[in-house]
């Protein structure tokens, strides 16, 4: 919670609402009526953020969200390093979603870590006689070729869901053969309103059959924790986790960047869950909750002032050995993100930028920014539901504009008016903010850069910042019109 | 000479009640005109042309693809077959019941008849003879736009096969608000009811259509089908032969296509009250358990 209420000048409650209402009126009266309660001027001191969300999207508008099959194999599955996931369908869905998101993994590629496509390829004949046979073969096959594979999931693509394969059947028969986690996932894409519930469905398989099935080899100890909800996109884990073992504790199990399959069904032995991406995993936090009483504790690593805030707050979970960890953690990087913060920030002060992006980004970002001097003025999410609108409103400043689930053309209308220095968005948006000369960064999977996440992660976000903002390229464009 | 119009034909009808023994039969008949007739199968027991084939079960372009892996692989001649009076047959296959899309398996093998030319021009009618009910949109891929046009039901004195032709109207006049396709009657193939003739006669009427022929029901046609022919192959001079042959001129000089008027189920009750078939609910014991 912000300690005091975020002002900023020239962003007042009635301009924001202003500018929602004249961006409506181009809607039909339907889209019009549905469009009008998902967008909003901030109001900090409510309880609960007026947005609404988690609605289907309006037909005609171009949205930005996915699908409950890309929030499965994108966010959930696809990082699990030493397991062989397979996209169950036609081909596409597996290609397109191979690699994309930037999960970085340890490992021999092939051989201990398995960053590659395996998919069953429908042709009509599997759509018309089934494809459950063809998928156990795969698996067979796919765990002759690479013996090491700690597991194996199954992700449903749409067609499986209409035709009724029965995946689980064939993951259980599967599991028992080969000895090791075979994890059905019944994602099909059509299921939910975005790639939300794709979260949801892969928690609730590693609820069903994952979590609880092992055990860590060594002995438990006081502070075992494990790291929920980080990808490790661009480094983000590695940046991370490193801070956390620093201040004494260890980190036992990663959901999911760079994830093991059977530390991951372990994580029931440890003190303390950490989340990061509470979109994605809280569903698995609240499980290990009720069935293992095991507290769950969100936390912010981007910018050294939420770092040391999430520090602190750690701290007070456990002794005073970690406590007095901690305050020398702080101590020891104080000075080097003085640093960073001397560098760039004479060069962003006072700078604005808007963000729409996916999980926890729109809030956990903007305490990063800020150490930039960098004000974000407006802030919304793909996919994100009432608990995350309430968490980001305390953050964002009085009067602001808070969009869910913005069609391209509110998200051009808001920025042509709000006129900020940077827009962070996704690979869709980047080149027509750029084309209208405003800076951009996709804050998705950190536009190639990264990672974004720790000290040393902020040290490259703020690099990055400034580079979009102050590259003199924006200087010389000139529109042809 | 003009040029003559191919007539593409769906029959419906509730399961079991002897479409594609009707279907045959009829076709025969319509050979024996002097029609150029193919009949497409679409039902993945693939038993609409055994009684033209002598055959088993026919080989079907779906069994054909899963051998060969892709449609495209696949040449007409792998599974279109002639049979008696030079009748043209395919059958779409499909899955065991339970597993996999039989609907999607219709869809593919009439866009492959489509695409390899099995509808040649010297064709008179093209029949398909579709699975009982119309649980998707596979099975209503006969009677979309530039398929079949005409339609007709076979049904019998019996409630629910009553039931299903007034739900397959219904079906129909949905697609006769986007397109051409018409119901074109009812084939009463009985079971030996109470006033049978009439009672579909008078359904007919409530749905805006003709009953084009009453069937009687005859033992000869199981003596036929026992070896694997239509009862006109098996014994040309039977009266039953006689009735397909009927049924086959009747829809050879059918003109009466329309979109049908589906009755609500309380007409239909009604009906079926008026005839005998049902008694009026009694609604003082509705819900009310034997020990009460």
């Amino acid at each position: 919670m912000a300690d005091t209420i975020k002002k900023i000048d020239g962003i007042t409650t009635e301009a924001t609402e202003e500018l929602i209402e004249e961006t409506l009126a181009a809607y039909p009266e339907k889209a019009r009526k549905k469009r009008a309660p998902h967008l909003g001027a901030n109001e900090p001191t409510s309880a609960t953020c007026a947005v609404k969300s988690n609605k289907k999207v309006v037909p005609g508008v171009m949205s930005q969200r996915g699908c409950a099959y890309a929030g499965a194999k994108g966010v959930v599955w696809g990082p699990i390093r030493d397991m062989v996931h397979v996209s169950h369908g036609p081909v596409g869905c597996g290609v397109y979603s191979w690699g994309t998101r930037r999960n970085l993994m340890e490992g021999i590629p092939g051989v201990t870590s398995f960053p590659l496509d395996f998919t069953s390829d429908f042709q009509e004949k599997d759509i018309v006689y089934g494809g459950d046979k063809k998928l156990e073969v795969l698996l067979r096959e796919a765990d002759e070729l690479f013996p090491l594979n700690k597991g194996l999931s199954v992700l449903s693509e749409c067609p499986v869901g209409l035709i009724g394969d029965d995946i689980n059947a064939v993951t259980k028969k599967m599991e028992a053969e080969l000895g090791k986690f075979v994890v059905p996932c019944n994602c099909e894409g059509f299921r939910g309103v975005s790639q939300s519930l794709g979260h949801h469905i892969s928690n609730d398989s590693i609820r069903d059959h994952v979590i609880g099935k092992r055990e860590f080899s060594e002995p438990a100890g006081p502070y075992d924790v494990a790291l929920i909800g980080d990808y490790n996109i661009g480094g983000d884990v590695w940046a991370a986790k490193p801070i956390l073992e620093e201040i004494g504790l260890n980190v036992k199990s990663v959901w999911t960047g760079d994830g093991e399959i059977e530390k991951i069904a372990a994580t029931y032995q440890v003190k303390l869950n950490l989340i990061h991406c509470y979109r994605s995993m809280n569903y698995m936090c609240k499980v290990m909750e009720e069935k293992w009483g095991i507290p769950w504790l969100e936390y912010n690593f981007f910018g050294p002032t939420k770092i040391e805030k999430s520090l602190r707050d750690i701290a007070e979970l456990f002794d005073d050995t970690i406590k007095a960890n901690v305050e020398k953690v702080i101590e020891k990087y104080r000075l080097q993100m003085q640093e960073v913060i001397d560098e760039y920030r004479p060069r962003l002060e006072g700078k604005t930028a808007m963000l729409f992006v996916g999980g926890l980004r729109p809030r956990h970002t903007i305490g990063a920014y800020e150490d930039l001097g960098i004000q974000i003025t407006g802030a919304g999410y793909e996919f994100a539901h009432q608990d995350d609108y309430d968490r980001t409103s305390p953050e964002m400043a009085k009067g602001t504009i808070i969009y869910d689930d913005a069609s391209e053309f509110e998200l051009e209308k808001f920025v042509e008016k709000m006129k900020p220095d940077l827009v962070g968005s996704g690979i869709k948006e980047k080149y027509v903010f750029q084309k209208a000369g405003i800076p951009f960064r996709q804050m998705h999977s950190w536009d190639y850069s990264g990672p974004y996440h720790g000290y040393e992660g902020f040290r490259i976000f703020a690099r990055d910042i400034d580079m979009a903002i102050n590259s003199p390229t924006w200087s010389l464009v000139k529109a042809p019109f | 000479m003009a040029e003559k119009k191919m007539r593409q034909i769906a029959i419906y009808g509730k399961g079991g009640i002897g479409k594609s023994t009707t279907t045959q039969n009829t076709v025969a008949g319509l050979a024996q005109l002097g029609k150029k007739v193919l009949i497409i199968g679409c039902d993945p027991k693939a038993d609409s042309t055994r009684l033209i084939l002598h055959a088993k079960a026919q080989e079907t372009v779906m069994d054909k693809v899963r051998e060969l892996g892709t449609v495209e692989d696949l040449e007409l001649d792998d599974v279109l077959r002639v049979g008696y009076g030079g009748i043209k047959c395919v059958e779409s296959g499909g899955p065991e019941p339970g597993v996999g899309c039989a609907g999607r398996g219709v869809i593919t093998a009439i866009n492959f008849c489509e695409e390899e030319g099995a509808y040649t021009p010297d064709l008179d009618f093209v029949f398909y003879d579709v699975l009982g009910d119309v649980v998707c949109g596979g099975f209503a891929m006969p009677i979309r736009e530039n398929k079949a046009q005409e339609i007709y039901i076979v049904v019998s004195g019996e409630m629910m096969a009553m039931y299903a032709a007034n739900n397959i109207a219904k079906g129909i006049v949905k697609y006769a608000s986007s397109g051409s396709v018409r119901l074109a009657g009812l084939i009463c193939n009985s079971r030996n009811t109470d006033r049978e003739a009439d009672l579909i006669e008078a359904l007919a009427k409530r749905l805006g259509t003709q009953m084009i022929h009453f069937v009687p029901r005859d033992n000869q046609v199981q003596r036929a089908e026992l070896r694997r022919m239509t009862v006109i192959e098996y014994s040309p001079e039977h009266p039953q032969a006689q009735e397909y042959r009927e049924l086959a001129r009747k829809i050879d000089e059918n003109k009466m296509f329309v979109v049908p008027t589906p009755i609500e189920i309380e007409e239909l009750e009604e009906l079926l009250m008026e005839f005998g078939i049902m008694e009026a609910d009694d609604e003082t014991i509705v819900g009310v358990a034997e020990s009460a």
